[in-house]
């Protein structure tokens, strides 16, 4: 499955590296705890949904090496989070609906947890 | 090769900086992807832990073909019971901290868990060091 397809599905919209929508994703993770997504071991195709909206967000994403992150709860990005994730080519989307409903279709998609 | 960097008490949009700065150092030096990635997460957390407990400090990175050997030196408070702050889920954190997604008790378990070896010695009042080795090979 793509982050296109799960864009879709979730009504959500890319707000920046577009390119990567065509990436495949086999797995998510949820959390607003930054210090859960650090124990990430295998972040490839790893689709992160977080309601927390700061820089932080994208530094950890940074470190654990994860490519893709869907943004819950109608959280707005900021322009500097933008800037922040484009240099880094990370992939952002906004979605309306809330962190359980968004990881339940995901999960009914076959989209794999973590742990 | 030494790299140093300062760490500003508070400022959390800073934060990550210098680990995000060494990250690009270790990429250029082609170490593998894994081990970078265990080196920086180990880095960020007790980066993350000087902006958000300390009075400020500074973080010195040094490279050889072997091993990665990271200091994270603050001015204070110090740590009152390192066994204590070890175990996963004890926090201190203010609020702003967990705003910022941290602060739940996870930053000195998972900097123990991506490092090979990880030394903490700190004094009441003087402040506190943190010694992250990890090997590269």
């Amino acid at each position: 499955m793509t982050l296109n397809d799960i864009a879709h599905m979730l009504n959500a919209k890319a707000i920046c590296c577009e390119e990567k929508l065509e990436h495949d994703i086999n797995a998510a993770f949820a959390s607003d705890l930054m210090s859960d997504v650090l124990t990430i071991h295998d972040s490839t195709h790893v689709l992160l949904i977080t309601g927390l909206v700061n820089v932080q967000t994208i530094r950890t994403a940074e470190m654990s090496d994860i490519q893709h992150i869907v943004f819950v709860r109608n959280k707005k990005v900021s322009s500097e989070i933008i800037a922040m994730a484009k240099e880094l080519g990370i992939c952002l989307l906004e979605c309306e609906y809330s962190m359980y409903r968004t990881c339940g279709i995901l999960f009914c998609n076959q989209v794999a947890p973590l742990y | 090769m030494q790299f140093e960097y300062n760490i500003e008490a508070g400022n959390f949009t800073k934060a990550g900086d210098a680990s995000s700065n060494f990250k690009k150092v270790l990429k250029q030096l082609n170490v593998d992807p894994q081990i970078i990635k265990r080196i920086v997460v180990s880095l960020y957390e007790g980066e993350v832990n000087i902006v958000a407990h300390s009075y400020g400090g500074k973080v010195i990175c040094e490279v050889n073909p072997k091993k990665v050997w990271i200091r994270l030196i603050d001015t204070g408070p110090g740590i009152p019971d390192i066994e204590k702050a070890m175990q996963a889920g004890y926090s201190t954190a203010s609020p702003k901290v967990r705003e910022m997604g941290f602060g739940a008790g996870m930053g000195l378990p998972n900097m123990k868990n991506n490092a090979d070896i990880l030394n903490i010695k700190s004094e009441v009042g003087k402040g506190t060091e943190v010694e992250i080795i990890v090997n590269l090979n």
